[in-house]
């Protein structure tokens, strides 16, 4: 490297591009974090929708599912499972989880499992409701590209 | 070895390569899951075999990443380690609580592990790579912690170099990122948000200070190029490393329900992730060619360089290649996710801690390395691990491309289902498996060459008594 560079002018890049460009992502995050709410209708994040997130961490459904595009590959995408299998309809929907889920595993050979997790009514009600209201999450490119996910 | 407290980095190498040769079989079982479905069904279902494939490799990233702190960072401050008997304890509360978290992982399931750990006090749980109960979390940031104060300590109380300020700042920011993985709001968006914030400022933050002043080190001590020279190229790499890499986090902002201008932000800035990872590259070439010296640890440069090379491919080209967002909207969560993922792990962080590895081991055992014949063996595991593994990520990558042509490009209604689509992957499914098989091959080889060196340490060049 040319020697009119010096060691010096490179740590004040280091300090100075490393510094600025931080503030500006902690400015941005400000700007999102405020932006959010309204974006993902936080006014219908209701007690049971809190209580259906427990549900899909505390049986670590990202393990196997994405959502938001985000997870293992090794299952379907569920952000718009609802449009997918539930027609966009509530009872719809809260009836095909509960056979889905109580179906569970399928025990076909060679096909790949889901195991049985033993959620009560309530709870699958509630992962229900979950999913029902990540659906309706606005996200940019109105994301996924279609109904498979 | 310059201080007889450097020793203790020992443990920390042997106990990452016990859990990256776990990682690697776990590895196996997944990939062979993604051909025979019920593969291990039900004792092993495959988010359990993910879950302890991904915390192995993170875990043990860490482990070489402390070993390769206690092996340099006293070397650089030309003074003993502030306290061995620290970094001893450290060791065994992070190798057992690692070790019963993912015996946890594998004999109850998850929810289980959840209500035993209480995660219902202060739920953590169940958030992709940081799926370990808060009680093991809570251990990593006390490891972090004592590890950081001895680490500072040692530095404080010696030479403070370059190499030795920007290793703190990396592992200070992946301590202090790590506390985000104790926030877990209700709304998803704000979780996925803040998520990113623990594994983007990690691996495309901070971790690359880690592996640049790692790197530096090992070349500086094998070309025996002057530190200066070194210093400047370090500094640039590290700037270009931040400027790109904090604002490109907004490349994971784009599909989560964050704002639309994150689709601008994040494609620009993540467009210029490749910059400090060809640097790399260049440093790497740069200073072997005006190398003043012919240092007897060919194996050990071999990684170095190799280290850059794969990086660069595995971040930089595979990084970019699904990294725009109008591309990033088709190929978002595909198996093209999972070809990044792969190599540029692999390429940026596995390989440097061999590097570090291979370069201090021999010097740990009274050697400046090793053997010429352990060194062609180890070579030998460097080309096929690093192949095994470049065909796994263009296997995933023909896989990611397939499954974009038939489950997302066409419109709803002509689009074929993910499960349909995913027996259409089988044939690339088998050809990872096999490079799979033969990564493994390569890391047997890597732990053989440490046999072959302890039988031919008669070969092995002694260290030069002026160095």
């Amino acid at each position: 490297m040319s020697e009119r560079f010096t060691k010096g002018m490179a740590r004040n890049i280091y300090y100075g591009g490393g510094i600025f460009f931080f503030l500006l992502f902690l400015g941005l995050t400000f700007d999102t974090v405020t932006v959010i709410p309204e974006r993902e209708n936080r006014e219908n994040l209701t007690e049971q929708v809190a209580h259906g997130k427990e549900i899909w961490e505390n049986n670590n459904c990202v393990g196997c599912h994405s959502l938001l595009g985000e997870g293992a590959y090794f299952a379907p995408e569920l952000v718009n499972v609802f449009q997918r299998r539930g027609i966009e309809n509530e009872l719809a929907f809260k009836g095909y989880l509960k056979a889905w889920m109580g179906a569970m595993p399928t025990n076909v050979p060679g096909r790949r499992q889901m195991p049985q997790f033993n959620l009560t009514d309530e709870e699958v009600n509630d992962l229900a409701e979950f999913l029902m209201w990540a659906s309706k999450i606005k996200t940019a490119m109105d994301w996924p590209p279609n109904i498979e996910g | 070895m310059k201080y007889q407290s450097q020793a203790v980095a020992k443990p920390y190498f042997v106990f990452a390569m016990i859990l990256f040769v776990g990682q690697v079989v776990f590895g196996l079982i997944l990939g062979t899951q993604y051909i025979i479905g019920d593969f291990l069904f039900p004792e092993i279902p495959f988010n359990v075999a993910r879950m302890v494939h991904t915390n192995l490799l993170i875990v043990w990233l860490l482990f070489g990443f402390m070993g390769a702190a206690y092996y340099l960072v006293p070397e650089e401050s030309q003074t003993e380690l502030y306290s061995p008997k620290l970094a001893w304890i450290l060791f065994w509360v992070f190798a057992v609580a690692g070790t019963l978290t993912i015996i946890g992982y594998l004999s109850v399931p998850y929810a289980t592990l959840a209500e035993i750990t209480r995660n219902d006090l202060f739920p953590t749980m169940g958030r992709e790579f940081l799926e370990q109960p808060t009680i093991t979390k809570v251990g990593i940031v006390i490891v972090a912690l004592g590890f950081l104060f001895n680490i500072g300590m040692t530095i404080l109380r010696g030479r403070k170099t370059v190499i030795n300020l920007i290793l703190m700042t990396g592992l200070i920011g992946l301590a202090v990122f790590f506390l985000f993985s104790f926030y877990n709001p209700t709304s998803l968006v704000l979780d996925k948000y803040f998520w990113w914030w623990v594994v983007h400022l990690w691996v495309e933050g901070v971790w690359e200070l880690i592996l640049a002043s790692i790197l530096a080190f090992i070349l500086i001590k094998t070309t025996g190029v002057d530190r200066e020279v070194a210093e400047k190229w370090l500094y640039l790499i590290v700037a270009m490393a931040l400027i790109s890499g904090i604002l490109g986090t907004g490349h994971h902002y784009f599909f989560i329900g964050a704002p639309d201008y994150w689709l601008w932000i994040g494609s620009v800035f993540s467009a210029i992730e490749p910059l400090p990872f060809i640097m790399m590259v260049f440093f790497a070439v740069n200073m072997i060619k005006q190398r003043r010296r012919e240092h007897p640890n060919k194996a050990a440069m071999a990684w170095a360089l190799g280290c850059t090379i794969m990086a660069f491919l595995g971040a930089g080209v595979w990084g970019f290649l699904h990294t725009l967002a109008p591309v990033n909207y088709f190929t978002h969560a595909t198996q093209l996710t999972a070809a990044h993922g792969h190599l540029s792990f692999f390429g940026a962080y596995a390989m440097i801690v061999m590097a570090i590895m291979s370069y201090a081991w021999p010097l740990l055992n009274g050697r400046e390395s090793s053997s010429p014949q352990a060194q062609k063996v180890e070579i030998a595991s460097i080309w096929m691990m690093s192949l095994s593994m470049l065909i796994i990520t263009l296997a995933l990558t023909v896989a990611g491309i397939v499954q974009i042509y038939f489950q997302r490009m066409p419109e709803s209604g002509q689009a074929m289902g993910y499960m349909a689509t995913q027996a259409q992957l089988t044939p690339y499914y088998w050809v990872r498996l096999i490079a799979g098989c033969t990564f493994l091959l390569g890391v047997f080889m890597y732990l053989y060459s440490f046999v072959v060196a302890s039988r031919t340490k008669a070969d092995a060049p002694l260290i030069p008594v002026k160095d």
